[in-house]
């Protein structure tokens, strides 16, 4: 198994109150070259999840194997995408795409691979640019670029395309895919949209409301790249699953509401 | 109307005004000189470089202070960022001390450092530390925790993290302390050297009190006044600016 996410429960303490169970006894395997999409309403502990397996928060009970390794801290072996780009503002965009491949490679190295996936996420004229010069979703393909040049097997992407206006985030998810298609990496995609889900991923895991626990997890059968019209069916479906999900967060906050 | 045009016009109407009260004659030259005078006697002295000398000394002062209290206050901001204690014990005396006016420490330089250079170079240092200190520690404890989880999950931790991200990231606030220090340094500056034995700005100034020189004194008083504002608004507000915008922290001018 690639990726195996074993029995993890995650809860977080609070100050005079109970704690709070995010995460309960979540299982997932994961295989090699697959792209998985988390998919839930907000506050379901995806995210929670995802930083878990990228060793950057430690589960209260469970463990992350990756490759049969025990996942404890962040690392070369697995890279990640933020829904902010995270971009160092005060390097050009070449130093940040290199930021990860200072110790590991001479400078010529660096400048070919950065050129490389530059080149992959079609900005290789803005090199030399500042960040803030860049807008939003070249920002993000920087991000993008950044984890690619990591050339780890396993890419973590938490909402990536979230903050980004619906145009730029449909030409990013067609990038994403064929990345994927191209380098065959394992993609673990946490998104809270349904079409995106669907779009790009070869197995949707649905996750309920607090405490998170996987409430559906299939395969998505259809042929890449994937049309509207081919995804509507499967949409709905995962839409009537997820809305008394919803509705069960939304009874939840007015409860807390009212009793505070 | 040009913001130029609308401060010329401020600065003729004000010294119109001035020179109205000086004709009217109702105190003497001696506490109200003409603009015309005080002009004359800043021209005097630097043409006969007494003034200039004084102000190469006053930036000498400045230089050694202001630069010794940037490296002491960055190394103890970043002390009381990093060294929890040090932030509950040293960092509560810094906060305090931050509010003690520098002129307060001009008695004890003299009495440890006598009439000399020292006891100003002293003074401007004190000026400028504290504030230089905890703004370095608020850039240090505020980076941003995306850049570190982004820079953790690159594989970057302990030392390299800090002076690879951690430094980087707290520039913004360093540049407004260095500002903050510099302005401070300036005000100490003058308040260290009103009591020495020269030269200097600020002794010329205490000089020409003594003397019953006033022209000298408003002459001295404009100066001041000029190289503290073209020095903040030249050097330290461009600086500020350049940093804030690449650091995207205000929206491009």
């Amino acid at each position: 198994m690639y990726l195996d996410i074993n029995n993890i429960s995650k809860s977080f303490q609070r100050k005079d109150e109970e704690p709070l169970q995010a995460l309960e006894n979540i299982n997932m395997e994961i295989n090699e070259g697959e792209f998985i999409s988390l998919l839930g309403p907000s506050g379901c502990g995806k995210s929670t999840l995802l930083s878990m397996i990228a060793g950057l928060s430690k589960p209260s009970s469970g463990s992350v194997y990756l490759e049969n390794e025990k996942v404890t801290k962040p690392g070369p072996d697995k890279s990640m995408v933020f829904q902010e780009p995270a971009l160092f503002p005060w390097m050009p965009v070449k130093e940040n795409v290199t930021f990860p491949l200072r110790k590991k490679m001479g400078k010529q190295k660096q400048d070919q691979a950065a050129a490389d996936y530059l080149k992959m996420v079609h900005l290789s004229q803005f090199a030399e640019n500042y960040p803030h010069e860049l807008s939003g979703g070249m920002q993000q393909r920087v991000a993008i670029a950044r984890a690619l040049a990591m050339d780890s097997g396993l890419l973590l992407m938490d909402e990536p395309f979230g903050a980004l206006d619906e145009q730029t985030r449909q030409v990013l998810q067609d990038e994403v895919e064929n990345i994927w298609m191209n380098t065959q990496k394992t993609i673990v995609f946490v998104t809270h949209s349904i079409r995106e889900a669907i779009k790009l991923s070869d197995r949707v895991i649905i996750m309920s409301a607090r405490p998170g626990t996987i409430i559906s997890d299939f395969k998505v059968d259809l042929e890449r790249p994937r049309q509207k019209q081919g995804m509507a069916a499967l949409e709905e479906n995962v839409m009537a699953i997820l809305k008394t999900e919803i509705e069960n967060v939304m009874e939840e906050e007015l409860q807390y509401a009212r009793s505070h | 109307m040009p913001v130029v045009i609308k401060r010329i016009i401020f600065f003729a109407v004000l010294l119109l005004i001035w020179h109205s009260i000086y004709l009217l004659g109702i105190w003497p030259e001696s506490m109200i000189p003409s603009p015309f005078t005080v002009t004359k006697t800043i021209y005097a002295g630097f043409a006969d470089m007494t003034l200039v000398y004084d102000i190469i000394a006053s930036f000498r002062h400045l230089f050694i202070g202001l630069a010794t209290s940037l490296v002491i206050g960055t190394l103890l901001g970043v002390l009381l960022a990093k060294v929890r204690t040090a932030d509950e014990t040293l960092g509560t005396m810094i906060l305090a001390l931050q509010s003690v006016p520098s002129i307060v420490w001009v008695p004890l330089a003299i009495i440890w450092f006598g009439f000399t250079e020292a006891s100003i170079i002293f003074v401007v240092i004190i000026g400028g530390i504290f504030v230089m200190t905890m703004n370095m520690r608020i850039g240090i404890k505020n980076v941003a925790p995306i850049y570190l989880k982004a820079a953790r999950t690159m594989g970057s931790t302990g030392m390299d993290l800090f002076y690879k991200v951690v430094i980087p990231a707290a520039i913004p606030h360093a540049v407004t302390g260095a500002r903050l220090a510099w302005a401070f340094s300036w005000r100490a500056l003058m308040a260290g050297e009103m009591l020495s034995t020269g030269p200097g700005l600020g002794y010329t100034l205490s000089y020409a009190s003594d003397f019953n020189n006033m022209s000298l004194v408003i002459g001295i008083i404009v100066i001041i006044g000029v190289i503290g504002s073209v020095v903040d608004q030249l050097v330290f507000q461009r600086i500020e600016k350049k940093v804030l915008k690449r650091w995207g922290m205000e929206e491009a001018a």
